[in-house]
């Protein structure tokens, strides 16, 4: 997985609440048995006037102009600004893939559903929770001003605007320890494997028709 | 100390923990197509094997056609939706599985109905499987939720997750439901309540004497919609019905096994005086039949209600979601839910595609005639066991007579990544759970309802009230 330590990013508004993982990737996208690609069909029927499918020359279809990801002042944001419950539905983790792909690395909202949350994680993203005042005022300064960046910095927990405003964010500390230093899950977890076996011979005893 | 049945199962289940973060052990990993291949492709990448085999049990549903079986695979039509099925077959066959159920067998379906069909999931299990709507399981008490790709990988190499304890919710349900109100209405008015975010964070149990009338297909319609609100668990206290259910079933445990299994089970419920973080509160008689008007499942109504106007939302942002709900779904405020007109019905899901779903939607159908402005009315069994047991039971005879299509199982127009889904600005009467922008289709409008509100639409061409049919 690679590190995330820090991130001075153009940040791109998506003014709306409860963005589904359907609407971030639909699903005739999710037949793919690849990891990466999803980038170019991320937000896709927002992003586009047809019909999207799997294998289209996405450069020959017809953007949709009113989309934000879409305006010129908002093409090679690298953090996503949005609302509250923000990856809600399905567990489908092509959402982060296709986010990621599409080029962001951090994601600012006041709350995410719990699922998406920990699949940006596990790819080297950043979902950053701060309050709805603190989201509102940055999308108001988003607005307000072309070429909007802020700088995240994950070891300090914290945003900076352009103005030198600082806004501390919480993460949970094997989290945070994991995207510093870019560490795969599973090697960690296997550090543990004698206690897992362990664990397991014993629940086995308890329980052996679980093994059946 | 008393616990609640969250932290039993969690408690019971954790191998290691530090600073409040936990490997928990996983007992039953349920696979399907969509989430499972980079997964599996991670695995072969890393040289790494599943730690226990035993533990999976996979099946095709997502992805599956409801028609056309009699060409086999070769009737898929789209060779990337067939290449992720084949997929699975090769994986399955080159890793191992307790049980695999492929396309066209007579026990494959939807991976949240076989599961507890099969016996695969059993009370005090910790369950995981791609899926969101894993959730569903926790109507056995098990620990269940839906895990992403990364996760699958995770659980495959090391039998494990790593997971951070939810805080709890009680959502208690006391009272006797009405006739004609069913677990579905029970979720969507929960979810009304408390909003699709609000059980961020939470693991609910759903207790209260409305929960414990219900049947256990009722309980897995509950539990299956926690998603729904937002809490990636849900859950059901073990009773004398959960172990009624699983008697018999093909990987129960017998003899001497079950004996030890059910004596363990019986202590998995919250005990008296342990506390939840929040509790929540519904009288039963309160609940009428629900329909969604939106494009969140917390968009919703009473069947005699109206589409909300915007002095009714509680904020900015709300009422920008409304605003863009009422475009999309191609309504106005005020609007009497039983004045709009259906184009399609689709009875199946995960939600409520089981036996006794398909019954009661056939006891509204039966001797009627869907409605000439409804141009398909699909009836999609849960998996190959439940249609079998339907047909036994006629039920395919009636839905065929009332003018519905009885299809083969799967999750078909659920998510509409197979060939079954709405066209632009069709509008739907789904028994499904998510009515999200495009979720049945791009530019499909569908409603939520119960099976019986559904064939009650089907029925009269418009949302109606069932209990006055």
């Amino acid at each position: 997985m690679d590190k995330f330590i820090q991130l001075k990013g153009l940040v791109a508004p998506l003014d709306r609440a409860n963005v589904d993982t359907d609407a971030i990737i639909p699903k005739q996208f999710l037949k793919s048995i690849k990891r990466s690609g999803f980038g170019p069909n991320a937000f896709d029927e927002w992003r586009y006037l047809d019909h999207g499918e799997p294998g289209m020359d996405n450069s020959k279809r017809k953007i949709n102009p009113d989309f934000v990801l879409n305006q010129a002042r908002y093409l090679g944001a690298r953090v996503l600004l949005t609302r509250e419950n923000f990856g809600c539905g399905s567990s489908r983790e092509h959402a982060p893939w296709a986010l990621e792909d599409f080029g962001f690395k951090v994601i600012i909202a006041s709350s995410y559903a719990d699922i998406f949350f920990n699949n940006c994680f596990k790819n080297g993203m950043l979902p950053i929770v701060l309050s709805a005042e603190i989201v509102d005022n940055l999308f108001n300064q988003v607005f307000a001003a072309e070429g909007y960046k802020l700088d995240v910095d994950l070891s300090a927990q914290t945003v900076t605007t352009p103005s030198g405003e600082v806004f501390k964010f919480e993460v949970d500390a094997f989290r945070k320890h994991c995207l510093l230093n870019g560490l795969d899950d599973i090697g960690l977890t296997m550090q543990h494997q004698d206690k897992i076996k362990t664990f397991e011979a014993k629940h086995q005893q308890a329980q052996p028709w679980l093994f059946n | 100390m008393a616990k609640t049945l969250y932290d039993k199962l969690f408690d019971s289940h954790v191998v290691h923990e530090e600073n409040g973060t936990a490997l928990i052990y996983i007992d039953r990993h349920l696979v399907h197509e969509v989430t499972s291949p980079q997964a599996f492709e991670g695995l072969r990448l890393a040289g790494r094997k599943p730690w226990r085999i035993s533990s999976i049990v996979a099946t095709a549903d997502h992805n599956t056609p409801t028609n056309g079986w009699d060409k086999g695979l070769a009737g898929i039509a789209d060779p990337v939706a067939r290449l992720q099925i084949e997929t699975l077959t090769s994986n399955i066959n080159e890793f191992g599985a307790k049980a695999y159920f492929p396309f066209m067998n007579k026990n494959q379906g939807i991976v949240h109905v076989v599961g507890p069909e099969q016996g695969a999931t059993l009370p005090g299990m910790t369950v995981v499987c791609g899926d969101s709507h894993t959730s569903t399981h926790g109507a056995f008490g098990a620990l269940a939720h839906g895990i992403g790709t990364s996760e699958v990988e995770h659980v495959m190499a090391t039998q494990c997750l790593v997971q951070k304890k939810s805080k709890t919710m009680q959502v208690l349900v006391n009272g006797v439901l009405g006739k004609g109100v069913t677990a579905k209405d029970v979720a969507l008015a929960i979810i009304g309540k408390t909003g699709t975010a609000g059980g961020n964070g939470y693991a609910i149990e759903f207790a209260g004497s409305a929960i414990r009338g219900l049947s256990m297909e009722g309980r897995m319609t509950l539990c299956n919609m926690a998603i729904e609100a937002g809490a990636r668990a849900g859950l059901v206290a073990v009773d004398e019905k959960t172990i009624e259910y699983v008697k018999g079933r093909p990987f129960s445990p017998t003899a001497d096994q079950w004996d030890a299994a059910v004596a363990y089970w019986q202590t998995l419920h919250t005990d008296s005086g342990a506390d939840f973080d929040t509790v929540v509160t519904l009288n039963a008689e309160d609940i009428q039949p629900q329909v969604t008007w939106g494009t969140s499942p917390e968009m919703v109504v009473s069947v005699d209600g109206r589409v909300p106007s915007l002095d009714l939302a509680k904020n900015e942002v709300q009422r920008a979601d409304w605003e863009r709900a009422y475009a999309y779904m191609g309504l106005t405020p005020n609007t009497p839910i039983n004045e709009i007109n259906i184009d399609k019905v689709f009875i199946g899901s995960c939600t409520n595609s089981r036996i006794e779903d398909l019954r009661a939607a056939a006891a509204v159908a039966k001797g009627k005639h869907i409605a000439p402005n409804v141009k398909l009315a699909l009836v999609v069994p849960g998996s190959g066991l439940v249609k079998a047991q339907a047909e036994q039971e006629g039920l395919d005879k009636i839905f065929i007579a009332a003018g519905f299509e009885w299809r083969e199982p799967g999750c078909s127009m659920c998510l509409a990544m197979n060939a079954d889904r709405l066209e632009s600005g069709e509008r739907c009467a789904s028994t499904s759970n998510r009515n999200f922008e495009g979720r049945q289709g791009q530019g499909g409008r569908t409603h939520l309802v119960s099976p019986e509100m559904a064939a009650a639409a089907a029925i009269t061409g418009h949302f109606v009230d069932v209990r006055g049919l």
